[in-house]
């Protein structure tokens, strides 16, 4: 394998909120390949978008990074200063954002707003701006791009403004781009011509893309790598098909199980998630996903679990892992997906010292 | 759950290919401004007082301070169209020559309160924390001292000049402009432009000027022209109580001031320059007023 271009090790982001220390980011380790396609999904809240802002040091007061590692074509983000950082910003790493319109500054001129990314970096030589700002608005299919050009955000409609941010995206030829939500504000079709347009984008200019979203379709059609954040933490990665094929994280199973699929039985239950994602001033001890866990030990209410290899190439952070719930739990075939209900552990119950597999035998099925 | 298939982008949009006019925020506003006939009034006469200041600055009927040219406190007359004062000076000359100092005066204070106001504001407004502590603090100070106490100290210690009356109107009226700015600052600073801009990599000074200040900018032209009125009744007020710009040149204020102690003998001295003013100041809030409904429509009562 090659040297990976992103690497973040342990990457701790907290809050200092007059409530308490928000911990938004917690321990969260991954790496991107040149090239690469990753996807970070997870629901509102989860720390998908605070962990990209890190990336870029882009977190405000009262947030912080205060631990761990960002390296970035060998150099660690973190330790570099202000000056170095805005180099990087927008020229080696670019980010578009989850609304093309409030994305867009309202008086300016598209044309201007792509051309200025360009002049901040001096990566591309300025008598050849204007011509490639015309170039990337065809790239991204802007049609009539030599006039379109010359327009404000608001003569574009929802699609074409995320085109345009994304032909501003690229226009440093950044080796990383980090979509944050690309396609929450936009309608369906135009959802999946963006999709496209990434993916194209993608082979076409060997930048790798971080794709942050809550829609695990759209992981699916874009992204061969995916990681599943719960609560500020990495629950589980690997290969997209693999995931979602075997998803070994009770959390990732029961994203999957949520979603509507055209092909399912209408009389199916769609199988929703019970509860609310944790406090995140006040994290539930052990495993974070406890209370809303349908195949919890009681392990999992002392013992914080430690990501592991579940299966070739993918990892997951769980002390029963599916594949214990499917031979164990009857998982399989499930109905009430309440916490607790399939091990039958209770936090009412609990026994620290007690054996995890004791409350299995004890569990009514 | 895949993707389904979308037809290519190039057929997106064929029908809003045509190019159209373009309704740009300038153009919309000035047809807005156009429509609304008190603030179109206003501005003609406004118009029409800055050619008279500036015709002036080159000839008035009499020289402005020549003594003696009709007979003292003479009315209106044929060769005297607004009359003399008590030196047999000539009214409409040293009205005209008036004109000049008000607009002057109102154009460079609404200048500098523009200067001031802008890069306080922006500053205030996007560092936050301390830097704007230590900012509203003196702005509130500013607030809490009487205006015309600080004019007054001012001139009494800088000395009675054009310049120093400039200076001290701009003190006492810098507040609103700079707390303005700093709220637009606060605001915008927060919208997603202004993140996507830090991280495309652009400075912070590229962002406040490039991205937040032209955002702003209709709310600070509407407030920078009330700031206008406000600094020319100053000034009158200033030299109607004798301490603004010296004699003998002619002020508005000074003029009234004059016209005051003549008031039984001949009331043309004080009405004349009062209604000058009193039409200035106005054509000037009308003018801001509709400036405020074309540019600034949230504002709208």
């Amino acid at each position: 394998m090659t040297r990976p271009l992103l690497e973040v090790r342990d990457l701790n982001t907290h809050f200092f909120t007059d409530d308490g220390e928000v911990k938004a980011v917690r321990g969260v380790s991954f790496n991107v390949q040149p090239g690469e396609t990753v996807g970070i999904v997870g629901e509102s809240g989860c720390g998908k978008s605070v962990t990209a802002m890190s990336l870029l040091g882009l977190v405000q007061r009262p947030g912080r990074v205060v631990h761990g590692e960002i390296i970035f074509k060998g150099q660690d983000l973190l330790k570099l200063n202000k000056k170095e950082l805005r180099n990087i910003r927008g020229r080696d790493i670019a980010m578009i954002f989850q609304d093309p319109l409030s994305s867009l500054n309202p008086v300016l001129r598209i044309g201007f707003q792509i051309n200025e990314a360009m002049r901040a970096h001096n990566k591309i030589p300025r008598r050849d701006i204007s011509r490639r700002g015309i170039d990337l608005l065809k790239q991204v299919r802007v049609p009539d791009a030599e006039h379109r050009i010359k327009d404000f955000p608001h003569q574009f409609s929802g699609g074409m403004r995320q085109r345009a941010m994304i032909a501003m995206g690229l226009s440093n030829k950044p080796d990383l781009l980090i979509a944050d939500e690309p396609t929450t504000a936009l309608d369906v079709t135009v959802q999946a011509q963006i999709l496209e347009l990434l993916r194209d984008l993608n082979e076409q200019t060997g930048a790798a893309i971080i794709l942050i979203t809550h829609n695990l379709g759209i992981v699916a059609g874009l992204c061969r790598r995916v990681l599943v954040m719960y609560a500020g933490e990495i629950v589980e990665q690997g290969p997209v098909e693999q995931i979602f094929d075997s998803p070994q994280h009770p959390y990732t199973w029961s994203l999957l199980r949520s979603v509507p699929r055209i092909d399912s039985d209408r009389q199916e239950r769609l199988l929703s998630i019970e509860g609310l994602p944790p406090d995140l001033i006040d994290l539930p001890v052990g495993c974070k996903f406890n209370p809303r866990c349908p195949f919890r030990v009681e392990r999992c209410f002392t013992e914080p679990p430690v990501i592991e290899e579940v299966a070739a190439d993918q990892q997951a952070a769980c002390w029963v892992t599916m594949k214990r719930a499917y031979e164990d739990m009857n998982a399989a075939t499930i109905e009430d997906t309440s916490p607790g209900a399939a091990s039958g552990v209770h936090p009412r119950g609990l026994r620290p010292e007690a054996d995890p597999t004791a409350a299995l035998a004890e569990s009514p099925q | 759950m895949a993707v389904v298939a979308a037809p290519r982008a190039d057929q997106e949009f064929i029908s809003s290919t045509v190019v159209r006019e373009q309704a740009s925020l300038w153009r919309d506003g000035l047809r807005r401004l156009r429509r609304n006939r008190l603030a179109l009034v206003s501005a003609v006469y406004l118009i029409l007082l800055a050619i008279v200041a500036l015709v002036a600055l080159v000839w008035t009927p009499y020289p402005t301070s020549a003594i003696g040219v009709a007979p003292i406190y003479s009315g209106p007359s044929g060769s005297h169209l607004l009359g003399a004062d008590e030196l047999g000076r000539d009214l409409l000359s040293r009205l005209m020559a008036g004109a000049q100092i008000s607009l002057a005066v109102g154009l460079l204070s609404a200048a500098i309160v523009l200067g001031i106001g802008v890069v306080v504001g922006l500053t205030a407004g996007y560092f936050r924390g301390w830097v704007d502590g230590v900012i509203s603090t003196v702005i509130n100070i500013f607030y809490g001292i009487p205006a015309l106490l600080v004019a007054l100290l001012m001139v009494t210690v800088l000395g009675r000049s054009f310049t120093n009356v400039v200076i001290a109107i701009s003190a006492t009226v810098w507040m609103d402009v700079a707390r303005l700015v700093r709220g637009q600052t606060l605001s915008l600073r927060e919208r997603e432009y202004v993140e996507a801009a830090r991280a495309s990599g652009a400075r912070n000074l590229k962002i406040l000027f490039g991205h937040i200040l032209p955002n702003a900018l209709g709310p600070i032209i509407v407030a920078v022209t009330f700031v206008i009125p406000s600094a020319i009744l100053f000034e009158a007020f200033l030299s109607y109580l004798g301490v603004g710009i010296p004699p003998p040149t002619p002020t508005w204020g000074a003029i009234a001031s004059e016209g005051v102690q003549a008031l039984r003998l001949s009331p043309h001295i004080l009405l004349f320059p009062s209604l000058a003013l009193s039409l200035t100041l106005l054509a000037f809030n009308f003018l801001g007023d509709g400036l405020r409904d074309a540019f600034d429509p949230r504002q709208k009562r």
